[in-house]
């Protein structure tokens, strides 16, 4: 389907990691008893007003600062309209006119490794909505059960331009964004747990044109995985659309998991008319250069930067600077071991390969793993000091990941200590010898594949303990 | 002159529920209400910057600290019907 290209833009809401509400002192922990961290301000009981948390200004300020946008002088809160369960006053205080930052972009990679600008048209802040849980069916009474907890938890919306041509590139766009947000530290960004929530504006047009297709809204996509599905779904259904001559219509598509499919939303025209008005509770906020210089100062070096200096200072491929930066913790545990244990491109093989496939397999973090950077680094040092063998150690690392405990300790318990004594060593390759004549006379008339086959020998006999180079050379001198 | 159509969709918004005769009297005051309004339209405000807060404050902030949040009684005295602790309300989708 080369004749159409896909415009894909998202909307990302991050949920703020701060202690209380946006507007209110009520806490923001996550789940706990039904309508439990409320107050009367963030109920909307009347009388009531809010008070903005200077946290969340600091965080919105850091996450522009982060995202190259500008950062605004002069901002303030609007109030949005509509009416639903969900929103105790009737209004969700958000800003409309005037962000607090925009005009921003972030680095993605295109399909052939080139670096891609997307570009950032906002940032604002606003407030989270409550839970509705619906139960009932149509044949008793439907009834919604409305939990507030999450009513005034700060949000953060980022929207992004159109600038995406493909559902791989969104999901590259949503990852950095996610990277980047967790770098600096204002959001755990869990999409499980709803902190991390995405929407994809998608149209497409023929290639070449310059005006923009009829866009859908695509929501309830709960995955990296979901996110690059829909899209791709609902490109392939908007060409198809195209091609048998039907119109597209502009509307809100929600992503079914289970059939793999997006269906229209029922939802009114009407509900889209949000009446924005200046929020008469709350009062500016304008942002002063000595402001943004002190936040300027806080933000931690961010992933690129360090993907980059990672190339330049460690020597490792571009690759596994990549794969290490992609998490903070990840790019910190690395930093860690590699102080201990200087030869870098070591440290990012294991780290990359036993390390990271443990985790996988245990679907769990780097901050879970019980094997600290240290202990790595000692393992590392026993590998070059002959204690065990490279390939020995694999099995080592796996017991101190299961464990948590020191390399020197698990080779001692296993009895995985290399042997590196020629005396042992000469008693096996004699043995082996003596039962595969066979082999011993094809290496003798020059078939030198048959040493593989001795030495695989030793080291099955030894249990893999024998020092691969040593059994090699002694082998060798026996059998001239 | 306000249009029929205006009236319904903003009673709708506001989810009220008119007869046509309140309708028709409303369509007459809305106009006349927003015509009073426009004459504010007559003045120039090319050099005048929008006012966003009546008050001549800005940067009223409160420090991130939890405080004590309601009782859960209290948070559900008036809620028109419940379960557990849930407010519960006819199902909207
Ligand atoms: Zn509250």
């Amino acid at each position: 389907m080369n004749k159409y290209e896909p415009v894909i833009g998202l909307e990302v809401h991050v949920e703020l990691q701060t202690a209380s509400k946006i507007f209110c002192h009520s806490s923001t922990t996550f789940g706990g008893d039904p309508n439990h961290h409320v107050c009367p301000v963030c109920l909307g009981l009347p009388g009531t007003l809010p008070v903005l948390n200077r946290k969340v200004v600091e965080a919105a300020i850091m996450i522009g600062l982060a995202l190259n946008c500008s950062v605004a002088r002069f901002c303030k809160f609007d109030r949005k309209h509509y009416f639903y369960p969900d929103l105790p006053k009737n209004y969700q205080i958000s800003q409309y006119d005037l962000p607090i930052a925009d005009n921003g972009y972030l680095e993605v990679q295109d399909e052939d490794g080139n670096p891609v600008r997307v570009g950032i048209t906002r940032v604002h802040m606003e407030e989270d909505a409550g839970k509705l849980v619906h139960q009932g069916t149509d044949a008793t009474t439907p009834y919604s059960l409305v939990d507030y907890n999450r009513t005034g938890v700060p949000l953060l919306e980022i929207v992004s331009e159109p600038d995406m041509r493909s559902p791989r590139e969104a999901r590259a766009y949503l990852d950095k964004l996610k990277t980047i947000i967790q770098y600096t530290g204002v959001s755990d960004c869990r999409m499980e747990e709803g902190s991390l929530r995405c929407d994809a504006n998608i149209s497409v047009r023929l290639r070449g044109s310059q005006t923009l297709g009829t866009k859908t809204e695509i929501k309830n996509m709960n995955s990296f995985r979901a996110l690059q599905k829909a899209v791709q779904f609902e490109i392939n259904r908007q060409i198809e659309c195209l091609e048998t001559g039907r119109r597209i219509v502009q509307e809100t598509r929600a992503w079914d998991e289970i059939e793999g499919v997006t269906l229209a939303t029922r939802s009114k025209e009407e509900a889209h008319d949000y009446r924005y008005f200046p929020e008469p509770d709350l009062v500016p906020i304008v942002i002063s250069p000595s402001w943004i210089e002190e936040i300027t100062r806080q933000l931690p070096e961010l992933p690129d930067a360090r993907c980059r200096r990672f190339i330049d200072e460690y020597r490792i491929p571009a690759y596994d600077a990549g794969v290490l930066t992609g998490s903070r913790e990840l790019g910190d545990y690395y930093e860690e071991c590699v102080k201990i244990y200087p030869q870098a491109k070591t440290v990012s093989n294991w780290v990359m390969g036993e390390l990271l496939r443990l985790l996988n397999d245990t679907n769990s973090e780097i901050g879970e793993s019980r094997v600290t950077p240290r202990q790595l680094a000692e393992m590392l040092t026993l590998i070059d000091k002959g204690t065990i063998s490279g390939k020995l150690a694999k099995e080592v690392f796996g017991e101190m990941f299961r464990t948590g405990k020191d390399a020197e300790m698990v080779v001692k318990e296993k009895g995985l200590e290399q042997i590196s004594d020629e005396v042992s060593i000469n008693a096996v390759i004699e043995q082996v010898i003596a039962s595969h004549p066979g082999p011993v006379a094809d290496y003798r008339a020059g078939k030198d594949r048959a040493l593989g086959f001795l030495v695989g020998q030793i080291m099955k006999d030894t249990r893999g303990k024998a020092n691969p180079g040593l059994v090699n050379e002694l082998l060798k001198n026996r059998l001239r | 002159m306000l249009s029929r159509e205006v009236v319904d969709h903003v009673a709708l918004l506001a989810r009220l529920e008119l007869s046509e005769e309140e309708k028709e009297r409303y369509t007459t005051q809305l106009s006349n209400i927003l015509s009073y309004a426009e004459r504010l339209q007559e003045l120039d405000t090319g050099d005048v910057t929008p006012m966003a807060h009546v008050l001549p404050l800005q940067n009223v902030f409160r420090h991130d600290v939890v405080g004590e949040h309601l009782p859960s009684e209290d948070t559900l005295a008036n809620a028109p019907d419940r379960q557990g602790n849930n407010f519960k309300v006819p199902r909207i989708i």
